[in-house]
């Protein structure tokens, strides 16, 4: 009992974490239709900033962890803001696989940029303790172990999830964002500007990611290369799938679907904890061809 | 001048033939300080364009000329490459200082690894291609990474370790008769009937299947015999790098594939040739630039699809690769 309690919350901490990735995947999926790899790279670049940034803000602020957070997503915002308009904007009215490819340059781009000797070199890091590493001890004698590291991950997560609903349920251009998602075109003749909703979801989810990125750091201790997003973020984007691809709530649900399957699964083995996020996906989409929460649209004739 | 016209495969083998010989002569002649142009490094990369050709054709059947879109060809290819390195090193012990019995046991080994990465295909093919555009990718890229994950837990394949001492049967040769026969099977299947009903599918699926054609047994089809050729590709490039590894085929190699394809452009034979040659050699042109290599090759890929959206050969056909004129008469006839 303990035991599959445990395996539970460390599934929720690794849900919380794919979550984040998993948004700004699906925001920009919903409004552009392109899955953005270098997204995966965006939140490496904002595990890289906690570390550049957590001893600045150290000494400055005396704490480390809000401004770090805030300076990451910031930065990531702004990366994902400028990488739409060089690499993405010119495609945009073209074919939509030559805008994949070109994701998939700006995604090798920016590994081997961040690789580079004078960047953020490819050696091993140890990620600064942002927080004092504690455990909560639970009554009863399940035998529990719960960290505030956890209940962080779990909180920040939550906190930036039910700020990004608001965003986009109640703010104008949330509704905005809603409306391309839906209808490119009719919502350009309603008068909105369609430059400005895609800037903008370039900016949020990218943001997401850096702290994202920072959780991932504070968790784990440690960075391994710049290339370390490949794999967070693979697992991220079958989460965004699973949900149904360009709905939020649904990322958020494959997130922790796929969290928590994956914790089951690396305590039995860690190639099968690895290998179990495809199975379940390919399962899912075999019974639903549009995810979880996806709406399926027959084609037209 | 009309046997060019009307033999165009045998153009398409002379041509081969004769990217053969310059090769072979370059890697011969002592042109530099008394020694080849081509040191074996040089072969060796030569090798894997020729594998990488073959993959990237047979990937441009289902994603250039079908309009489904796979991304996981790495896992076919991992299928062919273990099955083909099982038999040949594991089973037989076969060695290349004995060839009269090694190559044809080489050659029916990467047949076998091509048949069992067909089975493959038709496993993730059948239920998968029901799915479409940005749904397939992900199966197919799930898929790929499933099959990675089978042979990383499975011992007898080396799992993690990887599996080594694979003899190396192939050379120069093997890799320009494989890639001949691939390509020109390839596409004399895509000017056929059957070649014209999978443009039809990408062009109009609805339309398609109005004129009659059985899309889906088409995609399924076409699926496998695309997996059928990166089998086969894998039990060659198994047999060059005499060292494979499951980490050689993780869906970051796939979409290296995927590069391939549009860069040189999707829906052309002679597209998915440009381009693979090209982005196979240029990475190892710029050895020069050390480090900055890595972060200038996606530039120049990005800096493509900006500029040549349609990739480098668009639609367009080398005169090599095109079906003879007279041939097409008869048939509309």
């Amino acid at each position: 009992m303990g035991q599959f309690l445990q395996q539970l919350i460390n599934g929720i901490q690794i849900g919380s974490i794919y979550a984040l990735i998993a948004l700004g995947y699906t925001m920009v999926y919903g409004i552009v239709r392109l899955i953005n790899f270098a997204h995966a790279d965006i939140f490496m670049v904002g595990a890289y900033m906690g570390f550049f940034l957590a001893p600045v803000m150290a000494r400055v602020f005396g704490g480390a962890f809000i401004p770090t957070i805030i300076a990451a997503m910031l930065i990531t915002g702004l990366l994902g803001f400028i990488m739409e308009k060089l690499a993405y904007r010119p495609l945009r009215y073209k074919s939509r696989l030559s805008a994949l490819i070109t994701a998939l340059g700006v995604s090798l781009f920016l590994e081997n940029f961040c690789a580079l000797p004078f960047v953020f070199t490819p050696a091993f890091r140890k990620f600064p303790d942002l927080i004092v590493a504690r455990n909560i001890p639970i009554p009863g004698n399940l035998g529990l172990n719960i960290s505030n590291v956890l209940l962080l991950d779990v909180g920040v997560s939550v906190i930036l999830m039910v700020l990004l609903f608001w965003f986009v349920n109640k703010t104008l251009i949330g509704k905005q964002m809603r409306a391309v998602a839906f209808d490119k075109p009719t919502a350009s003749l309603m008068g909105i500007n369609i430059d400005v909703v895609i800037s903008t979801a370039f900016i949020v989810g990218p943001a997401l990611a850096g702290a994202g990125g920072i959780l991932y750091g504070t968790t784990y201790g440690m960075l391994a290369s710049p290339f370390l997003g490949i794999w967070p973020g693979l697992k991220a984007f079958i989460a965004a799938v699973l949900g149904g691809i360009g709905n939020i709530p649904g990322a958020v649900l494959g997130a922790y679907i796929m969290g928590i399957s994956e914790a089951f699964a690396t305590s039995v083995n860690s190639n099968l904890g690895y290998g179990i996020a495809f199975a379940i996906l390919i399962g899912i989409l075999l019974v639903r061809p549009s995810g979880l929460l996806g709406k399926f649209m027959p084609e037209k004739v | 001048m009309t046997f060019f016209r009307t033999h165009r495969t045998a153009v398409t083998v002379i041509a081969f033939v004769l990217t053969y010989v310059v090769v072979k002569l370059l890697s011969v002649l002592p042109l530099v300080n008394g020694g080849p142009l081509l040191n074996g490094y040089y072969i060796q990369l030569i090798a894997l364009a020729g594998i990488n050709i073959v993959m990237t054709v047979s990937l441009g059947m289902v994603n250039g000329f079908t309009g489904q879109f796979s991304i996981g060809h790495a896992g076919f290819m991992a299928v062919g490459a273990y099955t083909s390195a099982m038999i040949t090193t594991v089973w037989l012990h076969t060695s290349v200082t004995n060839p009269w019995v090694g190559y044809p046991v080489f050659i029916l080994a990467i047949l076998a690894g091509g048949l069992l990465a067909a089975a493959a295909g038709y496993l993730v093919g059948t239920p998968s291609l029901r799915l479409k555009g940005d749904y397939l990718a992900i199966v197919t890229l799930s898929a790929n990474e499933l099959i990675r994950t089978v042979i990383r837990v499975t011992n007898a394949l080396g799992g993690p370790r990887g599996l080594g001492g694979i003899p190396k049967f192939t050379n120069l040769e093997v890799v320009f008769v494989f890639t001949i026969v691939s390509v020109v099977l390839m596409r004399n299947y895509l000017f056929s009937s059957h070649g014209r009903s999978m443009k039809a599918v990408r062009d109009s699926e609805i339309a398609a299947e109005a004129t009659g054609i059985n899309t889906t047994k088409q995609k399924v089809f076409v699926f496998v015999f695309s997996a059928f050729f990166a089998g086969v590709s894998g039990g060659v490039f198994a047999h060059l790098l005499q060292f494979i590894h499951p980490d050689n085929f993780s869906f970051v190699k796939s979409l290296e594939y995927l590069i391939y394809l549009y860069v040189g452009g999707s829906t052309s034979i002679s597209g998915a040739i440009v381009g693979p040659a090209v982005f196979t050699v240029l990475p190892e042109l710029m050895r020069a630039l050390q480090q900055w290599r890595m972060v200038i090759y996606p530039l120049i890929l990005v800096l493509t699809m900006i500029f040549r959206t349609e990739g480098i050969m668009g639609a367009r056909e080398f005169r090599f690769i095109l079906i003879p004129q007279r041939q097409r008469k008869e048939v509309s006839a």
